[in-house]
Order: structure tokens, then C-alpha cells, then sequence
């Protein structure tokens, strides 16, 4: 147990210097965020690369009209299972559990997480979740087959009676448990280990946007599990929560999945607009444009996620229409608020494409395609029109390929941080264009087979033309994304330890650049005078000193 | 502390809003209680640490004119490195196997998250290794 103090002034403090277990002891042992959030990392991608995987296999099925690559059954589990690992055991952990593990704590200049042994406790148990789900393939009966929301009644025991489908309630409920205390470990460590001078609007944007998506995960993570122990009642106590036949009610399901799987949307988008946002502004040589209405856009977002879960209701015929209409519609504009800002951040900036730049930019153009195309799904009569078709799957996959964007963004950003060794550049610009190219070629005919009424979940389709060649196009976009996904680790191999980083590569902000790359144990040998949101460009251009918010410039 | 109490208490109020709307224009009482709940969840520690906030000094990480030293002493005790979290989190793994493949997973699981509990618990009494 080592006691820490805020001002280790010294060059190599001694108390700083680590002496725990080395190898394998000390993965099993540590309690240091930064191992912890490389661990995350290193699963979260691995999750990544399989989700990928399942994805590549179900558009080679639906490459042609009546494809034979998998029969029914095992297309069922395909969809189930990549949109789990996809949403439960790649976006969210590595949003809230790998870089911002990380990252959080030498950006308000902590030297550790708040509760360290909880923060590897929440690590062990994600890596259970997603060998719990991911065991269902090996059994008899096989893997969840009853889509990602696992809708009931299909989720009765009558209709998945195998052990698949309660490896994936087991899963989830261990990564559920997984999320709810880096939830806690995130707040406390933003409200208590903040370095002196770091007030709450000096943070930067992503440790912001990190405080408010642990909130909503405090908020909606029970909501979840506690419908998991629902489920799993029904399945083997006997219960009818969610059965018609002995009074229950399914759509209750629909209800408690939803409230936690809508503010899991912003769970999942608030840390990845943090990393855009922190990139587009260093990349611009800007402070963020609109620092405090990106804090309370934000905050205004997470607070309106609460209130439109029932939008994914709207065709049950039981839900107010009229209010989840509302308030979906409303979120439009805290999110509006962000893209005006992340243009005003970039302009008469002096932008650096950089890779992380270049897959930022692409975060935002992708973005405002899903975003929009949201807000066509928030209003019911176009709702009505193409619910479970493959506008709403092209919709979602705007969205989630906007953030694996920001999301390789941020390894761009962040891994010379964490490595210390840059990546090469020029696979990662390639790596760029198949990833933003792959995922407009996927996209762009989805929107329009579910404009033509495509249902989602079908494994063969009429030998229509135009739905064939649609469906190829996609195929094809599918297959430049997994290109994509190749370069990234062909990067990895070429650059391993080839290219320094320095402490400071980008010229960037805020305080994780004024520490090491990678940072010492405890993270910092000594700490800047913290007067802004940009205390390392404050102390490296004294000339140009950042602004205080709410003073004027003499 | 100020502008955490105020952040949690907003969106308590926010929700309390909510639910209330919601409530009473649909009486639908799934979504009614869940945003009650959050706004529970966010009034409980919001109003805590208002009143803490009114009562304590000054944090330096609260104050903008804080300096370095200013934050000078002890921030906390940190474990440099733990074998109970991993047992717990193998102790949880063989509960949840135990929910599917059976129930004589549950005494090696339960064996792990108890020993993980009581050696947790003192090490973070005596201090762990560093």
C-alpha cells in the first residue's frame, strides 16, 4: 500500500518507483489503472476483431439471394451474436473501460483510479462476461438466438431452451456488474482525485463526457441486470414475468431492456464524441470552440436518453407516442450544439491531417448520417414505415461505425501516450480510407433496401435485382471495413517500438502530455500550475496563454 | 464540491420533471417507476454533498488560484497490487457457470468469492504489497 502525495516535485521520486511482482503475476495482481486499461484495450479490440468476424460471415451469406454459407439456425446465432459482442463486449468497454481507464486519471492529474482494487475486480469480470457469452457457440444447442435485445417471449425456455441462451444472461450480468463499478470507480475518482487548480470546468472535455456517461451507467446498468434476474427466473423458477401465459407481460421487457439500452446508446457515444473532440481541437491548434455549451450539451444529452426509450416501442401500439416523439426529437439539438461546435473548433484552425484527425473528421461525417437518419426513426409515422427494416440497421451502423472511427481516432491519439512508440502513419491514413469508404459503401444500400422494405434478421431474400445488388454493394463495403481492421494490425507489427513518441508528439493540451509516454507509476513526477483546460499548452507556449472562461482579454 | 451537487441535483430535478409528465399523461407505471428511481439516484448523493459542500474549507481542487503545493500531502493510500480482485472475479465467473451448467459449480465459486472477501478486507486493513 503506497500513500500519495499531490507534489511529487522530484525527478524520480523514490516512492513513485514501482517494485510489485513482474510477468504474468503481476497482470493477475495489478492494481494500476494504466495495465488495467491496456488489458481492456487488448480484449475490447480482440472482441472488436471477433463482432468483425460474425459480421463479415452474415454479409457473405446475404452476398447473393438464397446463400447456403450457414442454414438458419446458425444465422439466427450470427446477428445474436455479433450484435452482443459488438454493443455488450467491444463499444461500451472500450469506451468506459479501456481509454478512459487510462486516460481519466492523468487528465485531472490522479495518480490513480479512486478504488484501484474495484477497477480490477470491474476488469476480471468483463473478461468472464465475454467468455461466458462467447462459451455458448461450444455448446450442444449453440449460441443466443433470439437477436441482441433478446425479446421475449422468444427468450422463454420453450423457445431457446439451450444453455446458449443463459450464457448470454450470465455474460451479460457479469458485465453488467463490470460497468456499474468502473460507474463508480470513474465518479469518485472525478470527484475526489483532481489535482489542485483542476476545478470541474478546467477538465477536459472527454474526462467530462467520461463523468456523465459513469452517471448514466449508475443509472441504467441496474435497470438491466435486474431484468436479467427476471429472465433468468422465468427461465428455470417458474415465474411469468414476461409470459403471457401465466399473466405476465412481455412488452415489460421491451420496457426495462430499452430504458437501459437507449441511454446505452449515449453510454456508448459520449466517451467517443470526448476523444473526437479532444483530437479535433489539438489537431486544429485550438482551444474547443464552445467549451462549456459542449459540457451542458453533453449534460442536457444524458439527461433527455432518460426519457426516450420507448422510441424502439413505437410499433407495440402501448407506448405515448407523442412524448417519446418529443424527446427524442429534442436530443437533435444538444447533439446539433456539438457538430456546430466541432466545425467551430476546426475552423481558421491550422488542421493537421493526421491519421487521428483524418478518422475524427470521419467520426463526424458519419455521425450526422446516423444522426439524421435518427431523427427520420424518432418521428412515428416514419417510424411506423420502417421499423425492422434495414433503414433501422443501416441507421445504427452509421452510428457505431462513427464511433469505432473516433474510437481508432483515439488509439491514434492515445497510443503513443500509452506505448510511448508512435504508429506508422501511412497505414494508418490507409487504414483511413477503407475503414470511412468501407462504412459508407456498407451503409448507403442498407438506407435504401429498407426504404424498399427489406426486413432485417433474413438469411435468404426474394431474387430481386435491385435488393441483389444492393446487398452485394453492402457485402463488399463489409469486406473494405475487415481490409481496414487488416491494416490497423499489420500497423501494429510494422511500428512496434520503431518510432518514439516523446512525451509530447502532438503539441497537445492538457495534462496526460505533461507526464512521460508512457507515464510512471502514479503517473506524474511533478504537476504544472493548472490556470485552464490546456495547463500543458499553457506551461510549453507561455506566449499563448490560454484564456480564463468569464474573463476578457485586456 | 458545489458544482458535483449541482450537476447530480439538476438531473434529479430533470427527471423528477420527467416522470412526472410522463406519468401522469400515460400511466404507465414500467417507465414511471424506473425515472422515479433515477430520480432517487441522483437527489441521494446531489443533496449530500450540497450540504458537505456548505460545511467543508475550500478543496485546492476546487479552488481556480490553487497552486501545487496547495495540494501538498497525503491524496490517498493506493494498493500496488491485489490477488482478491482476480479471485473474485474467477469466484463470480463459477457462480454464473453454476446458473447454467450446474450447481456443484457453486462450492468452488463461493469457496473464491469468500476467500476473496475476507483477504480483500484485510489487506486493505494491514496494507497490501506495494
Amino acid at each position: 500500500m503506497s500513500h500519495t502525495t499531490a507534489t511529487p516535485i522530484s525527478e524520480h521520486d523514490s516512492h513513485d518507483e514501482h517494485h510489485g511482482p513482474s510477468g504474468l503475476l503481476n497482470w493477475l495482481t495489478t492494481t494500476d489503472h494504466k495495465i488495467i486499461g491496456l488489458s481492456y484495450t487488448i480484449t475490447a479490440v480482440v472482441m472488436l476483431v471477433i463482432g468483425g468476424a460474425l459480421a463479415e460471415l452474415i454479409r457473405a451469406q446475404l452476398a447473393s439471394s438464397n446463400g447456403h454459407l450457414v442454414s438458419f439456425a446458425q444465422y439466427n446465432e450470427l446477428f445474436t451474436m455479433h450484435g452482443s459482442v459488438m454493443i455488450y463486449l467491444f463499444a461500451g468497454p472500450f469506451a468506459f473501460g479501456a481509454l478512459a481507464n487510462i486516460i481519466v486519471p492523468i487528465q485531472i492529474g490522479a495518480p490513480d483510479m479512486a478504488f484501484p482494487r474495484l477497477n480490477a475486480l470491474s476488469y476480471w469480470l468483463y473478461l468472464t462476461g465475454s467468455i461466458t457469452m462467447l462459451l455458448g457457440f461450444f455448446t450442444t444447442g449453440g449460441a443466443a438466438n433470439f437477436g441482441w435485445v433478446g425479446y421475449a417471449p422468444l427468450t422463454s425456455s420453450l423457445n431457446a431452451p439451450g444453455a446458449g441462451a443463459d450464457l448470454w444472461i450470465g455474460g451479460l450480468m457479469l458485465t453488467g456488474f463490470s460497468a456499474i463499478f468502473t460507474g463508480v470507480n470513474l465518479v469518485a475518482t472525478i470527484f475526489y482525485l483532481r489535482a489542485p487548480g483542476m476545478t470541474m470546468f478546467r477538465m477536459p472535455i472527454f474526462t467530462w463526457n467520461l463523468l456523465v456517461t459513469a452517471i448514466l451507467i449508475l443509472l441504467a446498468f441496474p435497470v438491466l441486470t435486474a431484468g436479467l434476474i427476471m429472465l433468468y427466473a422465468d427461465r428455470h423458477f417458474g415465474t411469468h414475468i414476461f409470459s403471457v401465459a401465466g399473466g405476465g407481460v412481455p412488452v415489460l421487457w421491451q420496457h426495462i431492456f430499452w430504458f437501459w439500452g437507449h441511454p446505452e446508446v449515449y453510454i456508448l457515444a459520449l466517451p467517443f464524441f470526448g476523444m473526437a473532440t479532444e483530437i479535433i481541437a489539438v489537431f486544429s491548434k485550438k482551444p474547443v470552440f464552445g467549451y462549456k455549451g459542449m459540457i451542458f450539451a453533453t449534460i442536457s444529452i444524458a439527461a433527455l436518453s432518460l426519457g426516450v426509450w420507448a422510441h424502439h416501442m413505437f410499433t407495440t401500439g402501448v407506448v405515448l407516442l407523442p412524448f417519446f416523439s418529443i424527446m427524442s426529437l429534442l436530443i437533435a439539438v444538444p447533439t446539433g450544439i456539438k457538430i456546430f461546435n466541432w466545425i467551430g473548433t476546426m475552423w481558421r484552425g491550422e488542421i493537421w491531417f493526421s491519421t487521428a484527425m483524418l478518422m475524427s473528421i470521419g467520426f463526424l461525417i458519419t455521425f450526422l448520417i446516423g444522426g439524421l437518419t435518427g431523427i427520420y426513426l424518432a418521428s412515428p409515422p416514419l417510424d411506423f414505415f420502417t421499423h425492422d427494416t434495414y433503414f433501422v440497421v443501416a441507421h445504427f451502423h452509421s452510428v457505431v461505425m462513427a464511433l469505432v472511427l473516433a474510437g481508432m481516432g483515439g488509439l491514434y491519439y492515445w497510443g503513443p501516450k500509452i506505448t510511448g512508440y508512435l504508429l506508422n502513419e501511412r497505414l494508418g491514413k490507409a487504414q483511413f480510407w477503407f475503414l470511412f469508404i468501407g462504412t459508407q459503401v456498407f451503409t448507403f444500400p442498407q438506407y435504401i433496401l429498407g426504404l424498399q422494405g427489406m426486413p432485417r434478421r433474413m438469411a435468404v431474400y426474394p431474387l430481386h435485382n435491385e435488393w441483389v445488388s444492393l446487398n452485394a454493394l453492402s457485402s463488399v463495403g463489409a469486406l473494405l471495413i475487415g481490409v481496414s481492421t487488416l491494416f490497423f494490425v499489420v500497423n501494429i507489427i510494422v511500428s512496434w517500438k520503431k518510432y518514439p513518441a516523446g512525451d509530447n508528439p502532438w503539441d497537445a493540451q492538457t495534462l496526460e502530455w505533461f507526464t512521460t509516454s508512457p507515464p510512471p507509476h502514479h503517473n506524474f513526477y511533478r504537476l504544472p500550475q493548472i490556470r485552464s483546460e490546456r495547463p500543458t499548452w499553457d506551461h510549453n507556449h507561455p506566449e499563448h496563454k490560454s484564456i480564463a472562461h468569464g474573463t476578457h482579454e485586456e | 464540491m458545489r458544482v458535483e451537487a449541482k450537476l447530480l441535483l439538476f438531473l434529479g430535478l430533470f427527471f423528477g420533471a420527467m416522470c412526472a409528465v410522463y406519468w401522469t399523461w400515460s400511466l404507465e407505471n414500467a417507465g414511471g417507476v424506473m425515472m422515479f428511481s433515477g430520480m432517487l439516484l441522483c437527489f441521494l448523493p446531489g443533496s449530500y454533498y450540497l450540504w458537505w459542500s456548505r460545511r467543508m474549507k475550500m478543496r485546492p481542487e476546487d479552488d481556480p488560484t490553487a497552486t501545487t503545493e496547495g495540494g501538498a500531502g497525503v491524496v490517498g493510500s493506493f494498493p500496488g497490487s491485489s490477488i482478491f480482485p482476480f479471485l473474485m472475479g474467477m469466484g463470480a465467473f463459477l457462480v454464473v457457470l453454476a446458473l447454467v451448467f450446474g450447481i456443484w459449480f457453486l462450492i468452488p465459486g463461493l469457496a473464491l468469492a469468500v476467500w476473496a472477501l475476507l483477504g480483500g478486507t484485510a489487506e486493505g486493513r494491514r496494507g497490501g504489497k506495494i
